[in-house]
């Protein structure tokens, strides 16, 4: 018996989120004596790539280099990871919540008979039933949640376990994927990537601008800091109804909703919605010239202040100091 | 072309998150309820399409009596009737097993719902009816046109989109910008007083995963300010006691 864990990866890259989901099934497995973990990847991966999943806490990959799968086909991959869950005798899938991630897992629930669990934010306790821990309502509360059948799939949501970096080496083996016609009944025409930058809904700093930046061609300064701190910029949503900035940069409730250990929010007085889509961030800084924006009440440090005048002086400083 | 929207009724974006004394229950006291904001978007994107290719447009929603006025705000939307499965939603795959007993004798050509409801953000339902159904499912959905039986679609992945074709019928969890919210004019919210909304009653009872009780986050601290002439304090704060640099 193995903990099975759906590892992503982008052109090739395995995603950061998918070794902290190996990480969180190493814990699980420790702690429920389920065995091994297996990891199970799917199309071309960069040499070495696999190396990160054997640390990350797995003692066998599973791997299907079949070119098909490089594209995330949502009825392919969830065939091929079925496979996979019945050849390791798994109980327990684990992947981590993401755009593909869920796509896949509500598919596989059903075709595991697996009770699902989305946005798992803790290892579940067993002591009483097979309770598990999960983010609701966008963040603001917790539900305990009872999974009362045999197989069970857990997607776990972005920085809520540590990364295992000291694992050893996992035997990589060959996986044959059967896949009929009917897994390739969609067909992905093309893929626009933001290039060049941290993506925003993987990235672990992100620097968002509002209204307040006034308009695009001001927003070189928010890059400026986003370069210094490594980080993904991102808006509100009226800067990119607005365009002028890609929808893709909109966090918020009905945008990209992020959980990185630090969002700075420029110029955004801080709305519901917007809050909505970063009261998972471990830690918030708010700069507005408003005192009384109720982004303030959110944040754990603040600068009351124009942010043409702050913006520039942090970046410097930490252009001294990183 | 006929067309299902599956709608959730959920708590206004702006309402307080509070739970009943024994924690085992939303507390709905003062609290607004709408649809989803998501669900917002596949009407409205189902609206559009059933004016320009003519058919039926049904929506549904999984949930008891107080949920009717939710639903009458859709047929007001546009929808031409609704239906209501008399159950208070469980979890995901008992919402996923009614929409789907329902949907299998309507034979729909497509099945909008938003990517996620807003109070439990599973973002599954739409994936379990396609499996139930053995159709294709895709999410999160931001572009979708139909030509003939052919449907071109944009779906959001992490930092960019990617462009897919399939054939109907199929199931899509949408959201922004697939189409722009649709408010009820008084013309609209006349003619669904009439317009049908019907009752059924759940097919099981059948759960995997129920929320059993629920908790709010520790109460947040007070933002430390920092003085604007001394950002260098604010690093300081941030690599020393936040210890996020």
């Amino acid at each position: 018996m193995s903990v099975l864990v759906y590892i992503e990866q982008s052109e090739g890259k395995i995603k950061k989120t998918s070794l902290e989901a190996v990480s969180f099934a190493h814990a699980l497995a420790s702690k429920t004596g389920e065995g091994d973990v297996v990891a199970v990847a799917l199309g071309t991966i960069e040499q070495g790539e696999l190396a990160a999943v054997g640390s990350a806490g797995a003692a066998k990959v599973l791997h299907s280099s079949e070119e098909k799968l490089n594209a995330g086909v949502i009825q392919a991959h969830a065939s091929a990871v079925a496979q996979a869950f019945t050849q390791v005798g798994a109980k327990t899938l684990v992947l981590a919540k993401s755009s593909l991630g869920d796509a896949v897992a509500a598919r596989l629930a059903i075709k595991l008979n697996a009770g699902l669990v989305s946005n798992v934010v803790a290892l579940p306790s067993t002591e009483s039933g097979y309770l598990v821990k999960r983010s609701i309502f966008t963040g603001k509360a917790f539900a305990e949640t009872e999974v009362t059948t045999e197989n069970k799939v857990l997607a776990v949501k972005k920085n809520s376990v540590d990364l295992k970096t000291d694992g050893g080496d996992a035997a990589v083996e060959n996986f044959d994927v059967a896949l009929s016609d009917a897994d390739f009944s969609s067909k992905i025409t093309s893929t626009e990537r933001a290039t060049g930058e941290v993506l925003l809904p993987e990235a672990d700093i992100v620097v968002s601008g509002g209204r307040g930046m006034k308009g695009p061609e001001n927003w070189g300064m928010v890059e400026d800091l986003a370069k210094t701190l490594g980080a993904a910029t991102g808006c509100s949503k009226p800067v990119s109804d607005m365009g002028w900035r890609p929808h893709h940069e909109h966090v918020g409730q009905t945008g990209v909703k992020v959980a990185p250990s630090l969002y700075i929010a420029i110029g955004i007085s801080g709305a519901i919605q917007h809050l909505a889509g970063v009261n998972s961030s471990k830690c918030i800084v708010v700069i507005n010239k408003d005192p009384e924006a109720p982004f303030f009440k959110a944040a754990d440090y603040g600068i009351v202040g124009d942010a043409f005048e702050v913006v520039p002086k942090l970046t410097e400083a930490l252009k001294a100091e990183l | 072309m006929k067309i299902l929207v599956c709608i959730t009724h959920v708590p206004d974006t702006t309402s307080k998150i509070q739970f009943t004394a024994d924690n085992t229950k939303f507390d709905t006291t003062g609290v607004q309820f709408i649809i989803g904001p998501y669900d917002d978007y596949a009407l409205a994107r189902a609206v559009e399409l059933r004016d320009q290719t003519g058919g039926k447009l049904t929506v549904l929603n999984v949930g008891e009596s107080e949920t009717e006025p939710t639903l009458r705000k859709a047929l007001a939307i546009g929808a031409d009737e609704a239906i209501r499965v008399n159950a208070s939603p469980k979890d995901s795959f008992f919402v996923s097993k009614q929409i789907a007993h329902y949907a299998k004798e309507g034979a729909y050509d497509l099945i909008l719902m938003g990517r996620e409801s807003i109070d439990f953000n599973g973002g599954m339902v739409h994936g379990m009816v396609g499996e139930l159904l053995g159709l294709p499912s895709f999410s999160p959905v931001m572009k979708l046109d139909v030509e003939g039986t052919t449907v071109q679609m944009a779906r959001e992945i992490e930092g960019g989109k990617e462009s897919l074709e399939a054939s109907l019928p199929l199931i899509a969890g949408c959201q922004e910008p697939i189409a722009e919210w649709k408010i009820p004019n008084m013309r609209g919210i006349m003619s669904a007083r009439t317009k049908p909304l019907n009752v059924v009653e759940a097919v099981s009872e059948e759960t995997q995963a129920e929320a059993t009780s629920y908790e709010l986050p520790p109460a947040k601290g007070a933002v430390k300010l920092v003085d604007k002439d001394n950002v260098g304090e604010l690093v300081s704060l941030l690599k020393n006691e936040a210890k996020v640099l």
